[in-house]
């Protein structure tokens, strides 16, 4: 069997931020297995602008962004194999891969780095009624269509949900001439960035509707129309609020899962919140030398944010590798609970002793919060308060903890995140 | 000029054909729609029942238990997945538990084999999911499931191995009979003449028999709402879990597939549209609050499609297996509901036998008794997967990822007799798209694939044949070059 230090399943953003932060720290012998044709991920159908923001200081394409690391990788000399699919992933991390020049052949890893990506909701999982026509496409799928394929679905669009993705091909239908007559959105508020409200939306006169569903589909071979109907708290539709839309096709952004099927293959322990692996504060999974970046990890808004998220996973990755497996787990081991409107943290437990001088937690609010705080408790004590002007599902926030504060903490089990009104 | 011609290739007509691909006798079946099981084959419990249900006395007791018999074998022949998981009907109300008795007396007077009633106690140690108010159960061994799709498509696929004719997109309009007894059946795609005719027609059966004949049926489409459920709660169940049934049917059950996913449905809702195949919200929440009576903890969130089916109910439930009075050499398979899909291989045994006689039928000396089905390289260990891949490397191209299926599979969907031609068909032959993203990944995938083997523009794929196109034109710019 051929072994490498480090395996990294996934060459979008995130494995090519992993496996160049690993190489950074030194290990020679890492290995990138993508599924699709050539590197970079998600990010080469994302061909609009407002990538790289922070990493950067400029705005990128999804592409440009995604060449900036696969430069990376180039230059690093770290090895990638395309067409790959990675078809399991064993406990003792013997990772299985596939493709048409390889064959099936297995790997034994060192450590592994799970950065397989998000996939969308589908139509099936939001049990909308109607017919099951042609014409309704995940978004993410209807850009592919359009900016890697260059076929245009349809003329006159519907948008159910106000996911990023839907966002975006509100803009890109419409700049292609299509119609897009509404999104309807479920929530009273967006799932989406406010920039992308502004930018692709308002700027181009589509309205969105906020608390709407769509609550029929008509065509039995192709769509010919939707209605969609307001729902009240329950989101369940309020009769007599039904609006009927011709159109030829609906659009779906409705949110995002990870992909996690080898994450469950391997067995690692998962957060049925974000529906991605429990890691602790080196973003590795309860099995010791797998570690999990990215979209795989929870459903980010910001690509800088996955990319920085990767570095610390090839980090954590690299340190494994030359600690040979050996990592001291120390008792001092702290648990983060996410309560009073935060649905998750990332990472779920720090580890005084292993920890960074600086300790990012990423989480998101289950609700819009206007005026509100943020608090960190340190066990039952209130340690920070920061007032948030806005807060909203659709975007991730996140708080640095200092190593040398939590250790000035006598007996410190529990850090608590939670949404104060004062 | 055909010696039989069979109108529609759903489970009965293409169980016909094969039956009649065993004799010298040129045969043809008409299918209005693009591909074999478009309609009430395709959407349904894809159970194989034992046969306790129906009628004592009744044909459709009788094709049940037959079919039933028959099924382990045919699906050997075909290379098809079945199995025999057993069902359960589960009693939740203690002064129902008679009814139990009476379907077990009814099940043993059909012919049912194994059939046992079960305690509480019994029924919970086969299945710990049941609801906490179970009282018993009738456990019927002999129960099983299968994929519907496959079962149809192998059936034709072997019956036109065996020189059987399909014509697809041929809808039948107009039949008509000739002074010399020849059947003239007028299509949107020329005339077809026929000896005779078997009208396989599923919701459509009345339609057709009342072309030909004054003794008018009535088919009402009943329809019936599923959800289907991601493979990681499939096992949820082991049995088939009915509840007690009623007079609209045998309830709202909760299954696991052939494949690994759960199954529940179908709600019953009597219509007048022959294609009101649509799902509605009041279907699904009633099926979801129906289901949980009988299994507790159903994992509702994890759904990752609904589709609703029809099922072609006939007013006395029977099936009308027979030759017309009034119109001589014409066959009707009507009223073809559930058990339908059990049945099939007994009607097409019974309407084959009745036709070998009538038409003095001789036997193929070199009948193709079996049907190769789509290699499934997940079944290979990893070193013949290796060798696969050597021979055929496109086996080592994944296209579907949910479900793991690979280009290899994909091509011999579409190069294999009576191969798929658009995005459904491929899926309803390989599963590819039929994964929990719901082809959102692989649908351009296998567009492309389907644009590359058959020459057609990427503008005239379909999801399901007809108009269900799938992109419109291309974007600005690209008319004329590669994107």
């Amino acid at each position: 069997m051929i072994s490498y230090d480090i395996v990294i399943i996934g060459g979008g953003p995130a494995g090519l931020a992993a496996a160049v932060s690993a190489r950074n720290c030194g290990v020679e012998n890492i290995l990138i297995l993508e599924r699709d044709k050539e590197l970079g991920g998600i990010l080469n159908q994302c061909i609009h602008n407002g990538f790289g923001l922070h990493t950067f200081k400029e705005e990128l394409t999804g592409p440009e962004y995604a060449d900036r690391f696969i430069q990376k990788v180039l230059d690093l000399g770290i090895e990638y194999r395309l067409n790959t699919m990675v078809m399991d992933i064993s406990e003792d991390r013997v990772v299985t891969a596939m493709s048409r020049e390889d064959g099936m052949y297995q790997i034994q890893a060192g450590a592994v780095v799970l950065a397989m990506g998000c996939r969308e909701r589908p139509r099936g999982a939001l049990n909308i009624p109607g017919y099951r026509p042609a014409g309704i496409f995940s978004a993410g799928t209807a850009q592919r269509l359009v900016n890697i394929e260059g076929y245009m679905p349809g003329r006159e669009v519907v948008i159910l949900g106000s996911g990023d993705i839907g966002l975006i091909m509100a803009r890109r239908m419409t700049l292609e001439g299509a119609i897009v007559k509404v999104v309807a959105e479920l929530m009273p508020y967006s799932g989406g960035l406010k920039r992308n409200i502004v930018q692709c939306l308002n700027d181009f006169h589509i309205p969105l509707k906020l608390s709407h569903t769509v609550v029929d589909i008509e065509g039995k071979d192709h769509i010919t129309a939707v209605t969609i109907a307001q729902v009240d708290s329950h989101n369940k539709p309020i009769p007599g609020t039904e609006e009927r839309y011709t159109c030829d096709t609906l659009l779906l952004s409705c949110g995002l899962i990870p992909e996690n099927e080898l994450s469950n293959k391997a067995g690692v322990k998962m957060n049925p919140v974000t529906n991605g692996p429990i890691v602790n504060e080196g973003l590795e999974t309860s099995i010791p030398g797998i570690f999990a970046c990215g979209n795989v990890l929870h459903v980010h808004d910001l690509v800088d944010y996955v990319s920085e998220e990767a570095e610390r996973a090839g980090a954590s990755a690299a340190r494994f590798v030359q600690a040979d497996g050996k990592i001291e787990r120390s008792e001092n081991v702290v648990k983060l609970i996410a309560t009073d409107g935060v649905r998750y943290t990332v990472p779920c437990t720090i580890d005084l002793n292993n920890m960074d001088e600086l300790q990012t937690v990423h989480f998101r609010v289950g609700a819009v919060y206007t005026n509100c705080y943020v608090s960190v408790y340190y066990n039952d004590e209130r340690m920070v308060h920061i007032k948030k002007k806005i807060m909203a599902p659709g975007e991730m926030e996140r708080i640095m903890l200092q190593r040398n504060r939590l250790l000035k903490e006598e007996d410190l089990k529990t850090i608590t995140i939670k949404i104060e009104a004062e | 000029m055909y010696d039989v011609i069979i109108i529609g290739a759903g489970v009965t007509g293409s169980a016909v054909a094969r039956e009649l691909s065993r004799y010298n006798a040129s045969v043809c079946v008409l299918e209005k729609c693009e591909d074999v099981c478009e309609g009430t084959s395709k959407a349904n419990s894809a159970i194989i029942h034992a046969g306790f249900d129906a009628a004592e006395g009744s044909l459709m007791a009788k094709m049940n238990v037959r079919g039933n018999e028959m099924m382990g074998k045919l699906a050997e022949d075909l290379d098809i997945p079945f199995k025999r998981n057993g069902a359960m009907v589960v009693c939740i109300h203690k002064e129902a538990l008679d009814g139990l008795k009476t379907l077990y007396d009814r099940g043993i007077k059909n012919g049912v084999k194994e059939l046992r009633i079960l305690t509480r106690e019994e029924a919970l140690e086969l299945e710990p999911n049941l609801s906490d108010n179970v009282e018993g159960a009738l456990y019927a061994p002999t129960s099983g499931i299968i994929c519907p799709f496959l079962l149809n498509i192998a059936m034709a696929e072997n019956a036109a191995d065996n020189g059987v004719d399909f014509r697809f997109n041929t809808k039948v309009e107009d039949i008509c009979r000739d002074d010399k007894g020849i059947w003239h059946l007028r299509t949107n795609n020329g005339e077809y003449k026929a000896r005779y005719v078997v009208n396989a027609a599923g919701v459509s059966a009345d339609v057709i028999h009342n072309m030909v004949s004054e003794n008018k049926i009535h088919i009402t489409p009943r329809r019936g709402d599923y959800c289907l459920l991601d493979k990681e709660v499939g096992n949820h169940v082991s049995h088939t879990i009915f509840p007690q049934p009623t007079k609209l049917g045998k309830g709202v059950l909760v299954s696991p597939t052939i494949h690994g996913n759960l199954i529940v449905g179908p709600t019953a809702v009597d219509l007048q549209d022959k294609e009101g195949n649509n799902t509605t919200a009041a279907g699904i929440s009633d099926l979801i609050a129906k289901a949980n009576d009988h299994v507790k903890n159903l994992p509702m969130r994890k759904v990752i499609t609904s589709f609703a089916g029809l099922r072609a109910h006939e007013a006395n439930h029977e099936f009308i297996i027979k030759e017309v009075e009034d119109a001589p050499h014409f066959i009707d398979c009507a009223g073809i509901e559930s058990p339908g899909l059990t049945s099939c291989p007994a009607i097409g045994e019974m309407v084959g036998e009745m036709l070998k006689e009538k038409m003095s039928l001789t036997e193929k000396e070199n009948w193709i008794s079996k049907r190769k089905g789509i290699l499934n390289p997940q079944e290979l260990t990893l070193e013949e997967r290796n060798e696969l891949i050597k021979k055929e490397p496109a086996y080592g191209n994944i296209i579907c990822r949910c479900e793991s299926i690979s280009e290899g599979e994909i091509l011999d969907a579409i190069h294999r007799t009576l191969g798929a031609r658009s995005l459904d068909g491929v899926k309803r032959r390989t599963r590819a798209g039929m994964g929990r993203c719901q082809a959102g990944f692989c649908s351009p995938r296998v567009m492309e694939i389907l644009h590359r083997e058959l020459g057609l523009p990427m503008e005239e794929i379909t999801k399901s044949g007809g108009r269900s196109t799938i992109v419109l034109e291309r974007t600005k710019g690209t008319n004329g070059g590669e994107a």
